[in-house]
């Protein structure tokens, strides 16, 4: 990775202003946004499998802001000054955002200055002006199972003329907790960053600090994270092309995904001991290894997925009332989807053809074949397409991996100790390109790791998407973004 | 979708029997919410979720209680919109400094007699984000706790044995 050390004449300056310029003009894509110490950082993608990285030495506490050309940066540089405090000089949003004027410190990555405790200040949400608008507020605890987040609408009758989100609620310190934390401590924390995600946040932990101490897991080791990694993507796409369904009244398709991800659920259960799949993998390999007999109970369940679901995709596509409550309902325009670099199934259905299995390919996938879908129509419909096709890539590379699971040690020899060093890593969640960023300090502790879920670059768009809807189409449109609450608000 | 439906007709179902309240732990729990059960609600209970900082692990064993293997609302559990339709308000996760009042006035919004069950190792004192400034701990915390749910996330049988010992609990 490159880190330019800064010179007399500031080159590095030079170099963040040159990288926002690029952001700005579509050139590169922004991976990550983050503060360490009294340095901003920004990690970028250009197409090729490298990121670049840049930092600014921030300067009175502050560092020229990405966001005021850049959209997509605007929240990260909101996060960014309320947990370390350095502001981005000219923003165009200086609203606070994970800060909630609740915490018994500011700035708990930086002076950590202890608060006076008063009563919060009241939120500004942006406005709409107009005749006959009025606003509807939702949130933080909302009607069904979900997670917390507060939803400020403005409509007009039933359409909504703007819809602003509100995060920050389920906030727990992540980032603090991580600094000086042992690696095993790191792991299970990231493990919990976001639990839908928890095999995508442990294989991008793992990969990050193999990389800041120079170790590599071992091929079985590799193997086994991809398998879980599927699983984890079958098991939550099946959650998901259900929920959506759902959400558009039609409770036949819920229950038969429920039933097919309650089977996933219980085969990963059998074969690495824990539903969800948390804590298995850990820096320098996994922890649960795969006997005959497990493997033959996960080949079972992919022989039964691909028995059931032709059938199911069936009844979607030929179910008129789902479709013409999916089909232009919550449309991504697609430039958008590319600004902002957004991952996963929303930008690939709104025709951004990105993966990062592929695009910053890492192991075993380089050696595997798979496909990645891509719809251009960017609707609720073309959500739920990818997703299906999605889930039926995910079943052929299981079944890849089953068939060629190398046989060899599941942790490497050497343990993940010694720092200092950095490292980063982008691993591909079923919600899209999870980025950790780490560095580890002189006595091979933590000393800064930073998680960038997908939904960063995903929530705002939601509120672009849902402009012109009905008020009742917006559950369905959240659900298909399903985005993220505790993976954005750490 | 006519073979679908014809076929879900003839098949069994796929729902499991009830898990038995064997943990004694639970079953001493179940005692006292008789106890404090003044008037008895039938054999019917409805639950309000309320996420208070979980990771949203939790959130998805709740969802699937639903599901035909463990189909909750055979036994008349269901789950509600609003906490004023509420008699149980099952928590996840550690209570973070943004969500306290929301918890409190969630809490506040549900009609007595009322139950708080905490759901997971985090709702029972913080779990893995104990510690931390964003963390005002446990539910217990914040709100008194009737139950608590272990397990990092509870498994749905889990999950379905603690909300049976409550509901027997108060049911007899």
């Amino acid at each position: 990775m490159t880190t330019a050390k800064p010179t007399p004449d500031n080159a590095w300056g030079e170099a963040w202003g040159e990288a926002t310029h690029r952001l700005a003009s579509c050139e590169a894509r922004l991976v990550g946004l983050w503060a360490d110490g009294a340095e901003a950082r920004m990690a970028l993608s250009t197409g090729r499998p490298e990121l670049e990285f840049f930092h600014y030495v921030a300067v009175d506490g502050s560092f020229p802001s990405v966001g005021a050309t850049h959209a997509p940066a605007i929240r990260l540089e909101r996060a960014i000054a309320d947990l370390s405090g350095l502001k981005a000089r000219g923003a165009p949003d200086q609203r606070p955002w994970l800060d909630h004027g609740r915490w018994p410190l500011a700035h708990p990555l930086g002076d950590g200055a202890p608060t006076d405790g008063g009563e919060p200040e009241r939120y500004a949400f942006l406005g709409a002006e107009g005749v006959g608008l009025h606003q509807i507020p939702v949130g933080p605890v909302h009607a069904g199972i979900i997670e917390p987040g507060h939803f400020r609408f403005h409509a007009s009758g039933e359409t909504i003329v703007r819809l602003e989100a509100r995060l920050g609620y389920v906030h727990k310190g992540v980032e603090r907790l991580m600094a000086g934390a042992d690696l095993a401590r790191g792991a299970e924390l990231a493990a919990r960053v976001s639990g839908d995600s928890t095999v995508a946040y442990q294989i991008a932990f793992a990969r990050a600090v193999e990389a800041a101490s120079g170790i590599v897991a071992p091929p079985r080791a590799a193997w086994l994270r991809a398998l879980m990694a599927e699983i984890e993507r079958v098991a939550n796409h099946l959650g998901d092309i259900g929920a959506i369904c759902s959400d558009a009244s039609f409770a036949l398709m819920h229950a038969h995904t429920g039933v097919l991800r309650e089977l996933t659920l219980r085969a990963a259960d059998h074969a690495f001991g824990h539903r969800l799949m948390m804590d298995c993998v850990t820096p320098g390999g996994v922890l649960v290894d795969l006997d005959r007999d497990r493997r033959t109970a996960l080949r079972e369940l992919t022989t039964t997925i691909r028995e059931r679901f032709p059938r199911l995709v069936e009844l979607y596509d030929n179910t008129a009332s789902l479709q013409d409550r999916t089909v232009g309902a919550g449309r991504l325009d697609s430039e958008l989807a590319q600004r902002f670099g957004c991952g996963g199934v929303i930008g690939r259905a709104s025709g951004r053809d990105f993966d990062a299995r592929r695009d910053h390919s890492y192991s075993p996938y380089d050696e595997l074949r798979f496909e990645t879908p891509v719809w251009r129509e960017g609707d609720v419909n073309a959500r739920v397409w990818v997703r299906i096709r999605e889930l039926e890539e995910s079943l052929r590379l299981i079944g890849q991996i089953l068939d060629r699971l190398p046989v060899g040690p599941i942790h490497s020899e050497r343990e993940p100790i010694g720092g200092p060093g950095e490292g980063w890593a982008l691993v591909e969640g079923f919600r899209g390109d999870v980025f950790v960023h780490l560095r580890l300090g002189d006595d091979g502790r933590i000393a800064r790791c930073h998680l960038r879920d997908p939904s960063w670059f995903q929530w705002p768009l939601l509120e672009a998407a849902i402009e012109g809807n009905i008020v009742a189409d917006f559950p369905l449109c959240n659900k298909s973004f399903n985005c993220s609450y505790s993976g954005c608000d750490l | 979708m006519r073979r679908t439906l014809i076929e879900g007709l003839l098949n069994g179902p796929l729902t499991e029997a009830a898990p038995a309240v064997d943990d004694p732990e639970l079953a001493a729990l179940a005692q006292e919410v008789e106890r404090a059960a003044a008037a008895s609600l039938g054999r019917s209970l409805s639950i309000r979720h309320v996420d208070a900082g979980s990771c949203n692990g939790c959130e998805l064993e709740i969802h699937a209680l639903g599901n035909a293997y463990y189909d909750l609302e055979r036994f008349g559990l269901r789950f509600v919109a609003s906490p004023r339709h509420a008699d149980v308000l099952l928590v996840t996760g550690p209570v973070t400094r943004n969500m306290r009042e929301a918890l409190e006035r969630t809490c506040a919004a549900t009609p007595a007699p009322k139950w708080v069950v905490a759901c997971g190792a985090c709702a029972k004192d913080g779990g893995v984000f104990a510690g931390s400034y964003a963390i005002v701990g446990g539910v217990g915390d914040v709100v008194p706790v009737d139950l608590h749910v272990p397990g990092c996330p509870p498994r749905p049988a889990t999950l379905l044995k603690a909300l049976l010992a409550l509901l027997n609990g108060h049911g007899r």
